[in-house]
């Protein structure tokens, strides 16, 4: 027995044979934010064979209260989320394959990592519901489990998805969430995170040991400040007519017109932008076209952030950009085509 | 009327007949929400077709974005 994971293989229902099946198993995380840290940590830890890390931005100092995986040093050198967490969870357990990808979750890069990697399992930690529906559209077409988990100020909500088993989650919104209602400004605290990666690392091991039976088949949410709890059986709900998971599904957000090239990024007074074609950017080049400017360039090996007045351009190797001090994606397409056009 | 909302029982004004009303006396209509009466899933279109008696077990989730 692996001492490592003595404990673990103690608990009955994993044992030695669940041991063995967590380590050929591949999840891929979407987002290295909040949910997407304690995950990953609790992921590395109990020993799963790889981990892919997908995050589109980097670590800043407002993240440190609950980002668990981060330090000073990250957000002083303003190092992206996936890279900063992976070198992180090389120390906590080099035995685990870790692949972190600075990018967009978009249709095609998921479908992508579905055809090519044929992971597991797929964990959103994303903070928008645009890339929750690819990833329910994404997990349903090729056939892979997913755990939704989302959290906001004291508030928190897990819901495991699994194809054939379960209804999905457009089955139970049953309509497109506006964009605004998804954007939560009211702040969070540590517990409620962690509380959601609980709910979603326990629904993971049940998934990863192949303990079907043990899933919890409910939506599950509650409040750590007025000591609510709320559960409801999601079985009922499954629409034969649903484009995702129903009797002739279509897949609508892994179409063409859902390839988004902006995003207003939540809470975050940022927007980001996408190339038309994806390329591949010498960041020394792009910082010394920002100095010849006069302008104030700070450059590391994944991005160049320049101070424009009230704004902030970040442009990463693949060609995105962030531009922070806007939600405006007409102002921010527009400095963006102004220094990178 | 008293429901049993969360596991919670709560008073609710006579002004509440349904889940719609219920939903608005939450400050809740306008979120997007999953609600449960007597361990049935009540469809978006039912809300406000869908009566509410006292001692009913009313189970509400609303979604968040954060993460
Ligand atoms: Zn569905």
């Amino acid at each position: 027995m692996n001492e490592r994971y003595s404990r673990q293989q103690l608990f009955a229902p994993i044992g030695e044979e669940g041991q063995k099946k967590i380590r050929e198993k591949h999840v891929v995380l979407i987002g290295a934010g909040a949910l997407g840290t304690g995950n990953a940590e609790a992921l590395v830890r109990a020993g799963i064979g790889k981990l892919t890390i997908i995050d589109r931005d980097y670590v800043e100092w407002s993240n440190l209260q609950r980002q668990q995986l981060y330090s000073e040093a990250d957000a002083k050198e303003r190092l992206p989320k996936a890279i900063a967490a992976k070198r992180r969870l090389e120390q906590i357990n080099s035995e685990v394959e870790i692949e972190a990808i600075v990018g967009d979750a978009g249709p095609e890069e998921l479908e992508t990592i579905a055809v090519k990697q044929r992971p597991d399992l797929w964990i959103d930690a994303t903070d928008n519901f645009d890339t929750r529906l690819v990833i329910n559209d994404v997990a349903y077409k090729y056939n892979i489990p997913w755990i939704y988990g989302a959290c906001v100020g004291s508030y928190g909500l897990s819901c495991a998805f699994i194809p054939n088993r379960t209804p999905c989650l457009y089955c139970l919104l049953e309509t497109v969430p506006q964009g605004g209602l998804t954007c939560d400004t009211a702040g969070i605290i540590s517990p409620a995170v962690q509380m959601v990666v609980s709910y979603q690392m326990a629904e993971a091991l049940k998934i990863l040991v192949e303990d079907w039976s043990a899933l919890r088949g409910k939506l599950v949410s509650f409040d750590l400040w007025t000591n609510e709890y709320a559960a409801i059986r999601i079985d009922g709900v499954k629409k034969d007519g649903c484009p995702t998971c129903g009797r002739h599904p279509s897949y609508p957000f892994l179409s063409y017109e859902q390839r988004t090239k902006t995003a207003v990024l939540c809470g975050r007074d940022s927007v980001q932008i996408r190339p038309p074609a994806r390329r591949e950017y010498d960041l020394n080049e792009v910082a010394e076209l920002f100095r010849r400017q006069g302008l104030q360039a700070e450059a590391n090996p994944y991005l160049v952030s320049v101070s424009l007045g009230d704004k902030r351009l970040v442009v990463f190797r693949d060609g995105r950009a962030l531009v922070h001090g806007t939600k405006d994606v007409q102002e921010a397409k527009a400095i963006y085509y102004r220094y990178l056009g | 009327m008293t429901l049993v909302i969360n596991g919670e029982t709560v008073a609710v004004p006579d002004e509440v007949k349904t889940v719609g009303d219920l939903l608005a006396h939450f400050r809740l209509e306008n979120k997007l929400c999953i609600v449960e009466v007597n361990v049935r899933i009540i469809q978006k279109h039912e809300y406000g077709t869908t009566a509410l008696c006292d001692g009913d077990r009313v189970e509400i989730v609303h979604f968040v974005g954060g993460g």
